[in-house]
């Protein structure tokens, strides 16, 4: 359904925007209906800013969006309010993205007036009952309240309730749980498992591993803006292949288990792995038929691919880049 | 023992009247023992770790008693608690590592806070620079700007400037949060190693995040809307907890490689009283499963087991 092909996004910095920086390299992905993309990665990863690239918040640099097909990164006004009835966005804060002042039906109103001026009051109305109901919100608890009297669980559900009101295909979730507390945020989690039920896409941006883990199909590890690591949740979860992947899972703290278990199940792995690098590896090994990722990559001269960008099938979908950190990092392998 | 904190009440002074934040606590803090006290916002968790060092001027000391290495503490009394900061009780206010002046470089914002203490930078300098050595950081970032270290390292930094002086007991409020995961395990090691090196005698850690308690302190206290829930050794509450709201939260918190698919984790329906006008007896009673006719009294924080103390009649 969504997919993005080598998309870059590259900052102007510095006093008169003389110095670039590289937020996004090359990030290819695809979200399909039913089905929850985490994009997970620190601070400066760069995963917002995809989340914003797909939401046309945000010019992308080079590279495509497509929605079923089209290239959505060139929309014009009248195209992109179309493209807005199929794909929404829901961040962080959800205070900030209500105006205190007024009451929070003015959210739903604004959105009938530009989007269904011809929708009567009281179809309207039913609609906005089975939106709520949806995301098992009561409406006479919510209606006419104003933001600072509902919670934070309860906001980030109305906005999510916005967003069904226009019987959206994909949603963009961007850190939407981590301002709320334990035990509503679980709430929020379930509430995007069942829209996955019923179809729509969700590309789940987060930092926290174990929510990431929880509900989604897929995992897209970024690191500085570059894909290190994607694939199937439980295949990268279990076995994680990349250098930060495992840097990133050894220091999640878990519930279960201390980070000195942690750490000595990773000595393991990372004593099998030193000094190799399974995406040179996979090149050097199999030429340049390395599927659609290393191939698109293609041209660049003598196997080496453009910043290191590329990712090799490791296993059926597990994808895994070059095990360098950062892009301007020399590989571990020395390749 | 270190720290023992008996019946202390803190109320909020508003125009609709006194918000019970802090409701009668009682517990104790052992020598060397690091205690993280976890709750979900507004449960007063912020505002126990403040009474401890300073009240501000909403803040009201209504009852209750704190002594510190067998001293008690003129909580109410602003300038007398003067002597006990820094130097026995010190804080990392929530936010700290934003807070740091932007115009003045680290080793200068530290010299103008000892002077304030009345001690010497260079008479500490050695063991300024040998800490942060120990925590990661280079001597060089006493030089720099707080603009030119990141997240991790500005937290860590305050982590040892907050330690200077030895104090007895340190309250780090949320000091892990907001931090990379890496950043965050960094910090959060070098809590344990400071106790461990004996730099601080006993640590208050107070997160709303229940997996970084459960790394690194050594018991851990739940709170809810004002008052006690249950104390116990890290590994108890995470494995055995027995107060009903302990359990759903723990309850509520996926693990990695929980998934939906599998198992569906549920959250806690409804929300925490309001502390305007708190109701009588147990505060948690409207969402609790196990509610019934006693729970309309309040029930007594009591120990069931060494070390293990419970404020729930279904338990005790």
């Amino acid at each position: 359904m969504l997919t993005l092909t080598q998309l870059d996004k590259v900052y102007k910095t510095g006093t008169f925007g003389t110095s670039d920086l590289h937020a996004v390299r090359q990030v290819s992905l695809d979200v399909q209906r039913g089905e929850v993309v985490s994009l997970i990665g620190e601070s400066g990863s760069g995963k917002s800013t995809i989340g914003k690239m797909v939401l046309h918040l945000l010019d992308s640099t080079g590279g495509t969006i497509t929605f079923d097909g089209r290239d959505v990164t060139k929309l014009g006004f009248r195209a992109r309010r179309d493209y807005y009835r199929k794909v929404q966005g829901v961040f962080q804060d959800p205070f900030s993205s209500f105006n205190p002042i007024f009451k929070v039906d003015r959210t739903f109103e604004t959105l009938r007036q530009s989007y269904f001026p011809k929708v009567s009051g009281s179809e309207w109305r039913s609609r906005l009952d089975d939106a709520l109901a949806a995301v098992t919100l009561e409406p006479d608890d919510i209606l006419g309240k104003f933001p600072h009297q509902l919670s934070g669980g309860q906001l980030q559900r109305l906005l999510i309730a916005r967003a069904l009101l226009l019987d959206i295909e994909l949603l963009v979730a961007d850190e939407i749980i981590s301002m709320l507390d334990a035990s509503t945020r679980i709430d929020v989690l379930n509430l995007l498992g069942e829209l996955k039920a019923r179809g729509l896409g969700i590309l789940f941006v987060t930092h926290d591993l174990s929510l990431g883990n929880y509900v989604s199909d897929r995992v897209v590890i970024l690191y500085k803006g570059r894909i290190v690591e994607r694939g199937d949740t439980t295949a990268v979860f279990d076995d994680p292949l990349h250098p930060y992947t495992r840097d990133l899972l050894a220091s999640v703290p878990h519930l279960d288990r201390t980070w000195e278990e942690v750490e000595a199940e990773e000595a393991g792995r990372a004593a099998r792995l030193a000094g190799r690098c399974l995406y040179h590896e996979a090149v050097a090994a199999q030429g340049r038929s390395l599927g659609e990722e290393a191939a698109s990559a293609e041209g660049s001269g003598s196997g080496e691919v453009p910043d290191g960008v590329g990712l090799v099938e490791y296993a059926p979908g597990h994808f895994v880049g070059c095990f360098r950190k950062a892009a301007e990092e020399p590989c571990p392998a020395g390749s | 023992m270190a720290l023992a904190v008996n019946d202390l009440k803190v109320w909020y002074r508003t125009l609709r009247g006194d918000v019970k934040a802090l409701d009668g606590v009682t517990f104790e803090v052992a020598d060397g023992e690091i205690m993280g006290i976890a709750g979900e916002s507004g449960c007063g968790k912020t505002t126990l770790g403040k009474a401890l060092i300073r009240l501000d001027t909403r803040m009201q000391h209504v009852g209750g008693t704190v002594v510190l290495d067998e001293t008690e503490l003129p909580l109410s009394d602003d300038g007398a608690m003067r002597r006990h900061r820094y130097r026995e009780v010190s804080l990392i206010p929530q936010y700290a590592m934003s807070a740091m002046n932007p115009t003045r470089k680290i080793g200068r914002m530290i010299r103008d806070l000892l002077a304030a203490h009345n001690v010497r930078y260079t008479d500490v300098l050695p063991e300024l620079e040998r800490r942060l050595e120990l925590v990661g950081l280079d001597a060089e970032v006493l030089k720099r700007y707080p603009i030119e270290l990141s997240g991790g390292m500005k937290q860590r930094v305050v982590l040892v400037l907050s330690t200077l002086l030895n104090p007895s007991l340190l309250i780090g409020d949320e000091v892990t949060s907001a931090l990379d995961v890496s950043s965050q395990k960094a910090v959060a090691r070098a809590l344990v190693e400071f106790r461990d090196h004996g730099f601080v005698k006993s640590m208050i850690v107070i997160t709303h995040d229940i997996s970084v308690l459960f790394q690194v302190a050594d018991t851990i206290l739940v709170m809810y809307a004002g008052h006690l829930a249950e104390k116990a050794p890290a590994k108890t509450i995470i494995n055995q907890p027995l107060h009903p709201y302990t359990k759903m939260l723990i309850g509520a918190l996926p693990k990695v490689g929980d998934r939906y698919e599998e198992q569906q984790l549920e959250g806690i329906e409804g929300r925490p009283p309001s502390l305007l006008e708190p109701p009588a007896g147990c505060r948690f009673r409207d969402r609790c499963p196990l509610a019934h006719d006693k729970c309309a009294e309040a029930p007594p924080f009591k120990e069931v087991a060494e070390g293990h103390h419970v404020a729930c009649w279904a338990v005790s």
